[in-house]
């Protein structure tokens, strides 16, 4: 076998292949750690690659299968993660300066439960610093490239991850949801990003931004592989009371798994779409067309609450975010700068140097909007219309099975072409944003590439269901999945893999 | 009544007279009282807290808030700090939410004190003190404690998060108070409810209560004026000597007529060895701690048919006891206050009085050996619950007492050995041959043995000193080694004295 040969296989094909005997887990792993090796310098997809765990994690796999034990469901998979997920003993610095060099005293629950299916750990990606930001350059270390047009953004805030899972170092990486910081990057990078139902999947050990919002987000490509990682990764965990109080996520059973006649696919007609760029919407158009074709029907659906969900989840988020981040303050995580001796000192000087400039941003923003005499009007509007927006979804699902949007109003945008800009940056989670709120699950899965004389770009459709409905998005995704002519393009850059 | 002689104030009832001015003041007074629950666990988190222990040694990752770690509620917290509420006769909510209070602070490790701000889990309720007053209360709500931090002469903090995480109910009352007695009244009644229904171990020295005042005065009939807060009293003298200080100070301060020395909103701290309050910080308005609901837990419920199981759990609350006792069983008031300070005590007596039939001498024995016993240390036993002996033994011990069979030395020699043993009180009685001798022939004999040792004192009791017999007795006591009834001793001696008068 040549090295390169387990290179773009799925998570399900490696395992199948190890079980087989066709590859050992050490030449999966150390193929994949080639493909890191060969891209990484140029893409800045992972922060930091642990290959010598990686591999010594491989040999002991290799040796249980010998002894015929091990036959988890991701058994030999290469997996990574995003800088923000707590593992015992490695460093979690959340893309950012002041918690650079803080070592994790625990592992988190959702890592816990990938190591015990058998993944192997390759290392850990790049991401907007706590994961605040839609294109990656708010890290404090490295800021990951498109693989398409590397003058482009991966999109954010897990952009490594995605960056990773696009050039095939890993075939399925872990993100974190927030407001659209995996399906973002999933539809500007060409892969698949899942946010399950809010408290699917346990929270304890992702590193929180917004609390009532963050949900960890698998990356494939394939659809067939968020389905396995939200498989072994969703079920209640005691230790997030957040965690919804059911079993494991299962998928639908193949006769049901196949239909999709008399389906209805809502089309969100809204205002907003002016704003989307003719080149997303013709090829979300393509895709719904074959979504018909195979059956589903069409429905145009409005949501009437759907342009305040920007204003409304900057504010949601915020809040939680100046709360949750109060605790870096030099005195016990992270880094410490000593300022002018005092207390008080101390906590500034740490907050100041410490934090990028989006993060004290958001602090201060969030610390406004919960201040005495103006939480009402901001904090407490914006929980109101959160129950609006909650109560248009419910509405809407009466009606139709899944809602269609773009992931993104626009293709990749050039680095630095927002980074000046807040609002513009803020208002590219447009389309992302209304499901976090809500609490939905809300899939994005590629639909082609746009083509112009700037190149040839990844476009994500997205597809938002009610509550619990992850297997229904699924269904979508594969039958569309299925239907293409050819393979999921790959980045020409990536010339080793055919 | 008392005059407070730098000040010029001299107190009358609850009133305070200037006596340069002439005006009548009074004050207002609130309580806060953090109790700590009584849980094996902390409040969101597995580890247990012990008072004393090695600095952080009894911590993990969620309750030094470490990122990415996550609160999960202590179901047991929850039921206490209910038996608490309905015990102080509150109302409990069937929906009650966490909030977050954000501030800066090196021993509170998330930056924020998750607690419960607009929603508590308990609103009303009172307590009825002995003077008749009646002391409402507010609210009642659930909230962490903060870890202990230490500042050392060598510019350090010391910081030690054993604590931090800990379960606290904080209660707070009406401002309904006037005095330091009642203040100490309603923190002592308050205190022996919480240990009573179990909530709390209460102990001040520890910790495990800790009190804010909230005081001002006015001049008679006029509006409440300016509040200020005394912080962290944990002590009852401290209690009762910080509002002692704070009422004239604030008075002295009105009266001087400039207004920059009137007292402004402010928190401040009782200096013990002083014996005075001082300044901590001066409040701009309130703080604004950011109180935002806690996104990481869900609305606590406490369904109603729970909430009304509890209820039915709940001990019959001391007052009521002490009540029963002395107007039902007849007890001193002094007897029902020894029995009712503990829960076991109080249930010990009741199945003891119950089976003896006879409330009056139960009480007497728990009160001056059995709880004697547990207040030394010869017995291995620090409440009522570690010695082998049970109710039906004492009331066995008792009636054994009633039917003569063993006289009141005697028993006491039992009981002791039942409280070491857990032996049977009949079983004791032979094993320590300590029946009394009641045949009157034997008794005679000693009697008439003791007549002839000591004839000058059956002389003097002829004469008239009944009280000499005491030492007849005492003979035939020695003689029959402790057994002989004294009661029929005395009768014999008596009459053989008499009819030896005859003679």
């Amino acid at each position: 076998m040549s090295l390169a040969a387990p290179l773009g296989l799925s998570a399900r094909a490696l395992r199948e292949a190890i079980l087989a005997g066709s590859f050992s887990v050490l030449e999966v792993t150390e193929a994949h750690l080639a493909q890191i090796a060969k891209h990484n310098s140029e893409l800045q997809a992972f922060q930091r690659v642990d290959a010598e765990s990686a591999l010594a994690r491989a040999r002991e796999l290799d040796a249980a299968l010998a002894r015929g034990e091990g036959n988890g469901p991701l058994f030999g998979v290469p997996v990574a993660l995003k800088a923000n997920m707590c593992v015992q003993g490695m460093e979690t610095n959340c893309g950012s300066r002041i918690l650079e060099g803080y070592i994790a005293p625990y592992t988190a629950s959702f890592v816990q439960k990938l190591l015990d299916a058998g993944a192997v750990l390759l290392g850990v990606t790049e991401m907007d610093e706590f994961a605040m930001g839609s294109s990656g350059e708010n890290s404090a270390f490295g800021c990951p490239r498109n693989p398409w047009d590397t003058q482009l953004t991966a999109g954010g805030s897990s952009s490594g991850a995605a960056v990773a899972v696009a050039t095939r170092m890993v075939p399925i990486a872990l993100g974190s949801d927030t407001g659209g910081s995996v399906r973002q990057p999933a539809a500007f990078c060409g892969i698949y990003g899942l946010k399950p139902t809010y408290g699917r999947i346990s929270r304890y050990g992702l590193v929180a931004f917004g609390s009532s919002l963050d949900q960890v987000s698998p990356f494939a490509h394939t659809a067939g592989d968020l389905e396995l990682v939200l498989e072994v990764l969703s079920g209640l965990d005691e230790r997030d009371s957040t965690s919804l109080p059911l079993p494991a996520f299962e998928p639908e059973r193949p006769a049901e798994a196949q239909r999709l006649v008399g389906l209805k696919v809502g089309v969100l007609k809204h205002e907003l779409n002016a704003d989307v760029a003719p080149e997303v919407l013709v090829q979300c158009q393509a895709q719904l067309e074959r979504l018909e074709a195979m059956g589903a029907e069409l429905m145009e659906i409005e949501l009437p609450h759907l342009s305040y969900a920007i204003p409304t989840y900057y504010v949601v988020a915020t809040a939680e975010a100046s709360s949750n981040l109060g605790r870096y303050d030099g005195s016990l995580f992270g880094k410490r700068i000593e300022g002018d001796g005092s207390l008080t000192g101390m906590f500034e000087a740490t907050r100041n140097g410490a934090f990028g400039d989006e993060v004290k941003r958001r602090i201060l923003l969030g610390t406004y909007v919960l201040s005495a005499g103006y939480a009402e009007a901001w904090y407490g509007k914006a929980q109101r219309v959160r129950t609006l927006l909650r109560r248009d979804y419910a509405a809407a699902f009466e009606a139709v099975d899944v809602l269609a949007s773009p992931t993104a109003p626009t293709t990749a945008f050039r680095l630095g072409a927002k980074k000046e800009d807040a609002l513009a940056m803020y208002l590219s989670d447009l389309f992302t944003v209304p499901a976090s709120l809500a609490g939905l699950p809300a899939l994005s899965l590629p639909a082609g590439l746009t083509s112009n004389d700037t190149g040839c770009l990844p476009v994500g459709l997205q597809l938002v269901g009610p509550a619990l409905s992850e297997g229904r998005l699924l269904r979508l995704a594969r039958a569309l999945e299925s239907s293409q002519t050819s393979a999921l393009p790959i980045p020409p850059l990536c010339t080793e893999i055919r | 009544m008392s005059t407070s002689s730098n000040s010029g104030l001299y107190r009358e009832g609850n009133e305070w007279v200037s006596e340069s001015s002439g005006k009548r003041w009074v004050a207002v007074i609130g309580l806060e009282v953090h109790a700590q629950l009584n849980t094996r666990t902390k409040l969101f988190c597995a580890c247990e807290y012990r008072f004393g222990a090695q600095p952080n040694s009894q911590i993990c990752p969620v309750c030094t808030g470490q990122p990415g770690s996550l609160p999960v509620l202590n179901g047991e917290a929850l039921e206490l700090a209910i038996r608490a509420g309905l015990a102080l006769e509150g109302t409990i909510a069937e929906r009650s939410k966490f909030d977050r209070k954000n501030y800066f602070y090196c021993d509170i490790p998330k930056n924020y004190q998750i607690t419960q701000y607009d929603e508590p889990y308990c609103r009303g309720g009172g307590i009825s003190l002995e003077s008749g007053r009646r002391v409402r209360l507010n609210r009642i709500h659930i909230e962490e404690d903060a870890g202990k931090s230490t500042h050392t002469s060598g510019n350090f903090t010391l910081v030690d998060l054993n604590r931090a995480g800990v379960p606290l109910i904080e209660s707070v009352t009406e401002a309904d108070m006037d005095n330091a007695e009642d203040a100490v009244a309603y923190v002592t009644a308050l205190r022996e409810i919480l240990v009573y229904v179990g909530a709390s171990s209460a102990d001040m020295e520890k910790g495990e209560l800790r009190c804010d005042v909230n005081i001002s005065v006015h001049p008679v009939g006029e509006a409440w004026r300016t509040k200020i807060e005394i912080k962290n009293l944990n002590s009852f003298g401290h209690i009762a000597g910080s509002i002692e200080h704070e009422i004239p100070r604030q008075i002295a301060a009105w009266e001087t007529g400039d207004p920059e020395r009137y007292p402004v909103q402010e928190t401040r701290l009782f200096d013990a060895q002083l014996g005075i309050t001082r300044s901590m910080r001066k409040k701009e308005g309130e703080a604004d701690y950011r109180y935002f609901p806690e996104p990481d837990l869900p609305p606590i419920t406490a369904p109603y048919n729970r909430v009304e199981e509890l209820r039915s759990l709940l001990p019959e609350l001391p007052a009521a006891r002490r009540a029963r006792y002395m107007t039902s069983l007849g007890l001193s008031a002094y007897d029902a206050g020894v029995l009712t300070a503990s829960h076991d005590v109080a249930d010990f007596f009741e199945a003891c009085a119950r089976l003896s039939k006879e409330p009056k001498e139960a009480a007497n024995w728990i009160s001056n050996e059995v709880l004697r016993a547990i207040s030394g240390d010869e017995f291995d036993a620090q409440n009522i619950d570690e010695l082998p002996i049970k109710p039906f033994d004492l009331s066995e011990l008792i009636g054994l007492l009633r039917e003569g069979v063993v006289h009141s030395n005697g028993a006491r020699q039992i009981l002791r050995e039942m409280m070491k043993s857990g032996k049977a009180a009949g079983a004791l009685l032979l094993e320590l041959g300590l029946q009394q001798v009641q045949d009157e022939g034997s008794l005679k004999a000693w009697c008439a043995q003791a007549l002839q040792q000591k004839p000058e004192v059956a002389q003097q009791v002829r004469e008239g000193k009944e009280k000499a017999v005491g030492a007849l007795m005492g003979l035939v006591m020695q003689s029959s080694k402790g057994k002989a009834n004294p009661q029929r001793v005395r009768e014999l001696l008596l009459q053989m004295i008499a009819e030896s008068d005859v003679s």
